[in-house]
């Protein structure tokens, strides 16, 4: 293993140890995407896996996955949530196939090994064999097969999951200032699932992290944002980067776009004058967080984005499934006690969000186009070079890339290269 | 032989005729859509229409949220609108084939329940292949605004859970 992390550092080479030039072998290689579900998705992270609205009662469970890897959360009797691998300990078998459900056991229906709600092996059919012949043999311990179990932490009713035993608090993974924006969410009201997203992406996972570090293209790509004022020059706004540069958060304070200079409108193509809606209550933003921000998108290092666009609320998994794809699990979701008006609101405003949303469907697009660059012309590198007088982290212009930049000082340093 | 009256009387002639007429709706629908008409799209439906683009995963579970949810016609024009004018993916041509048509009943303010299956194909330019982007089922309320058949509901549920990139394009 040491021999071949030393051959990949040969191999693989910064070009001029400079974060503003990013190598397209960081989007595209086998290599660098096997050694990413190592070192990140199993390595030292904590990893979204579901929220806690999701399994109220014992017994109830969904399917989840840590970087590409399938696991199933559970609630058992004692209340806990427990995080185990989709793949039976006998043959390997992915034996839990609905999407969510409840149950009192997990059977696999290939031989019926039956694990309980921790994954604990509870039982296997035959163990001492038939009319004495065949069997396990006479050492096997149930207690030593169990599925393999991941550590778990919940926050705010969200929970994630780590490969890795020595995990800091979640608190202290994400720093005092993206926990603050992650508070500001989950404020600690009861949380409300209205439904789910599910989509594939024919781009390389980071893509999506750099998106939303990427407050520049919030401006040029998505009018909806830019004529309705959600996000433009001369919004208040912050490009929040954490200490380690893997999280971040991208805020912006809603502003009346008719307000906008004649010169940041010239520069910003998507500025469409004079669009007006017929749906007026679209747009309408009910305060009902401590926060300074109207929008504000949190990028979890590695696989979580908490969206709250103003009353549009949801969670978003990252599932890589290659170097170039991954799929994305969208959870919207409002709270206990949002009243019918509130919860149509929210619903209505979701049009912005998702695969079909306004903004949705153009990151998509957008982040397709990216992939489909590099390979079809490989070989190059992206410039990541605005904002220099920032050379990594938090930048309060939204004309900036720093956020990019602090994401691979950090992912450099976690692949050794 | 029965009278030319008589005919016109019979219940299972009348049932033919509508059932004749919704498919012939739904064939215009999909033209519109396919020939990217989608002004006339938001047409086809009431002023207090219910549209809504939702998983099957969500509809099983009384989840409400959908791809594309517009409560009322403004919405259905505001989604036209911001399709045609503002969003940015790439080039495509689409394919909406409608089938499996299915009156369910009449209620009582002359609304009629119908469903249909549906199938949408989609062709990217730099690609041989016609993709099955969407495959799903309309559950629908028909109701006649003066002569013509507009739609108050239209509630697509997918079962293509996992949605290929993004759905740019109304269903």
């Amino acid at each position: 293993m040491t021999l071949r992390n030393a051959d990949l550092a040969q191999d693989y080479v910064w070009p001029d140890d400079d974060l503003s030039v990013i190598p397209d072998w960081v989007y595209t290689d086998e290599a660098i995407y096997a050694r990413e579900i190592e070192r990140i998705f199993h390595g030292h992270t904590w990893n979204y896996v579901a929220l806690e609205a999701e399994v109220p009662n014992t017994g109830d469970f969904i399917r989840s996955n840590v970087g590409p890897t399938p696991v199933v959360v559970a609630r058992a009797a004692d209340g806990s949530i427990n995080v185990f691998e989709n793949r039976c300990a006998h043959r390997a078998s992915e034996f839990c196939r609905e999407l969510s459900g409840n149950a009192r056991a997990f059977i696999c229906p290939y031989h019926q090994w039956t694990y309980d709600l921790k994954g604990n092996l509870a039982g296997i059919p035959f163990r001492r064999g038939a009319a004495g012949r065949g069997g396990m043999p006479a050492d096997f311990e149930i207690k030593d097969h169990g599925l393999r179990k991941l550590a778990v932490t919940a926050h705010r009713g969200v929970v994630f999951a780590s490969y890795a035993g020595d995990m800091e608090s979640f608190a202290d993974y994400l720093g005092p200032e993206v926990l603050r924006e992650f508070e500001a969410t989950f404020d600690g009201r009861k949380l409300k699932v209205l439904g789910h997203y599910r989509h594939s992406l024919p781009g390389n996972w980071k893509l999506y992290h750099e998106n939303l570090k990427d407050p520049y293209h919030a401006t040029l790509l998505h009018t909806f944002l830019v004529t309705f004022g959600l996000l433009v020059v001369g919004n208040r706004s912050l490009m929040l980067a954490d200490k380690s540069g893997r999280h971040g958060v991208m805020a912006s304070a809603k502003s009346d776009a008719n307000k906008l200079s004649a010169d940041a409108k010239k520069e910003m193509s998507a500025y469409k004058e004079g669009l007006t809606l017929r749906e007026k209550r679209f747009m309408n933003f009910v305060e009902e967080f401590d926060s300074p921000w109207s929008v504000t998108m949190a990028t979890i290092w590695p696989n979580l984005i908490v969206q709250r666009e103003m009353n549009t609320l949801g969670v978003r998994q990252i599932v890589p499934t290659g170097p170039d794809e991954f799929i994305m699990k969208w959870t919207m979701f409002g709270y206990e006690g949002d009243d019918e008006d509130m919860t149509r609101h929210r619903l209505r405003q979701g049009n912005l969000m998702g695969p079909a949303g306004f903004l949705g469907l153009e990151d998509n697009e957008a982040i397709k186009f990216v992939q489909d660059g590099m390979r079809r012309v490989p070989n190059g590198s992206h410039l990541v070079k605005l904002d220099p007088q920032i050379p990594l982290g938090t930048s309060d212009t939204l004309i900036s890339e720093s956020a990019i930049r602090a994401m691979y000082k950090h992912w450099r340093e976690a692949m050794a290269l | 032989m029965q009278s030319p009256t008589a005919m016109i009387n019979d219940k299972r002639l009348e049932r033919l005729l509508l059932h004749r007429e919704i498919e012939d709706f739904n064939n215009a629908y999909a033209a519109a859509l396919d020939d990217g008409r989608l002004t006339d799209w938001a047409e086809m439906f009431t002023e207090d229409a219910f549209y809504v683009v939702i998983s099957r995963e969500n509809a099983d579970r009384n989840m409400p949220v959908g791809l594309i949810y517009c409560e009322n016609q403004g919405m259905i024009y505001d989604r036209a609108f911001a399709v045609e004018k503002t969003e940015m993916f790439a080039p495509r041509y689409l394919r909406h084939i409608i089938g499996n048509t299915q009156i369910l009943g009449e209620e009582d303010n002359g609304g009629i329940r119908a469903r249909a299956n549906y199938v949408v194909v989609q062709v990217l330019f730099d690609r041989p292949e016609a993709k099955l982007h969407q495959v799903g089922v309309y559950h629908d309320k028909f109701r006649r605004v003066g002569e013509q058949l507009k739609l108050a509901e239209r509630r697509c549920v997918y079962d293509n859970l996992l949605v290929d990139t993004a759905l740019c394009l109304p269903v």
